[in-house]
């Protein structure tokens, strides 16, 4: 169950469209290290979580993931508002603008769809956890390749804000990893999966 | 900034505060000090989105007017470019 609420996470204001700029952003709404995944990764994971602490982290930065997604395509709508045929054309969005007009779609910068094979639910938790910790590295570099091509003040301020989250977030997914290892058997030397694997040896 | 901007501008930065909070706690269920801050910035929270409802629109649906007319779908969009710009 979730529930709305009408403003965004962090505010977005741009005044200047930029369509070139668009077309790399996107890459965080829908590319390989975007926030639907990222919203997706971790709210699927939280049903193979045997512990209820690590389980709420999971929905709590899910959810909270899914305010960026929201921030992220906020940005592409102001970048491509009320752009002329002639800038449609010049900055090549125009490939993108046959398909899906100004309307946003989730796609990486490259233009391939988001695919669910961009996150993994594995059901076992210490893979789960790894992968979440490298997913939010990944976003992280992601940023900060972004930050790189952009001048405006408008655009690098909440993608400054997006880009801290995801150290927040590793940094919290770390100390989950510690919580989940600290309760797995000590004979359960080379990780086993704790939340399958019934073996009383193990765990 | 005007009263619209400001209060919306508070209450961002009151609930980031908790949003940040919350996932510590996760991980940190018997920290005092956050616990403290999470309850003194939940009770902030609930009186400034209430507050906000009251003068100008109807941030979640359970605060939307129901008197005359469904007021929920007459609200900006957060998308429109109506919030503010934080201070950093």
């Amino acid at each position: 169950m979730w529930s709305y609420e009408k403003r965004l996470q962090f505010p977005v204001n741009i005044k200047e469209p930029n369509a070139k700029l668009a077309q790399i952003i996107i890459s965080q709404y829908g590319g390989p290290d975007g926030e639907m995944g990222a919203s997706m990764r971790y709210l699927s994971q939280r049903y193979a979580m045997p512990y209820r602490d690590v389980a709420g982290l999971l929905t709590d930065i899910g959810t909270e993931e899914l305010a960026h997604l929201e921030m992220v395509a906020t940005i592409i709508h102001q970048l491509t508002r009320n752009l002329s045929m002639e800038e449609i054309e010049k900055s090549g969005f125009d490939k993108y603008y046959v398909d899906h007009t100004l309307g946003i779609w989730p796609q990486a910068a490259g233009g391939v769809p988001f695919n669910a094979c961009e996150f993994q639910s594995k059901g076992d938790i210490i893979t789960d956890l790894s992968e979440d910790m490298a997913a939010e590295q990944k976003a992280r570099s992601t940023y900060d390749n972004i930050l790189r091509m952009i001048k405006d003040p408008d655009v690098c301020e909440p993608i400054k804000f997006l880009r801290e989250r995801e150290i927040v977030h590793y940094q919290r997914f770390g100390e989950a990893l510690r919580l989940t290892a600290d309760r797995l058997n000590e004979k359960n030397f080379y990780a086993f999966n704790p939340g399958f694997d019934r073996c009383e040896d193990c765990n | 900034m005007n009263g619209q901007e400001q209060l919306l501008n508070n209450i961002n930065i009151v609930d980031f505060t908790m949003v940040d909070l919350a996932l510590f706690l996760d991980t940190h269920p018997k920290d005092r000090r956050a616990l403290d801050y999470y309850a003194h910035y939940s009770q902030i929270k609930r009186q400034l989105c209430r507050e906000f409802s009251k003068k100008y629109y109807p941030l979640t649906m359970a605060e939307a007017d129901c008197e005359k007319s469904w007021s929920w779908g007459e609200a900006p969009l957060p998308w429109e470019g109506g919030c503010v710009h934080v201070e950093l």
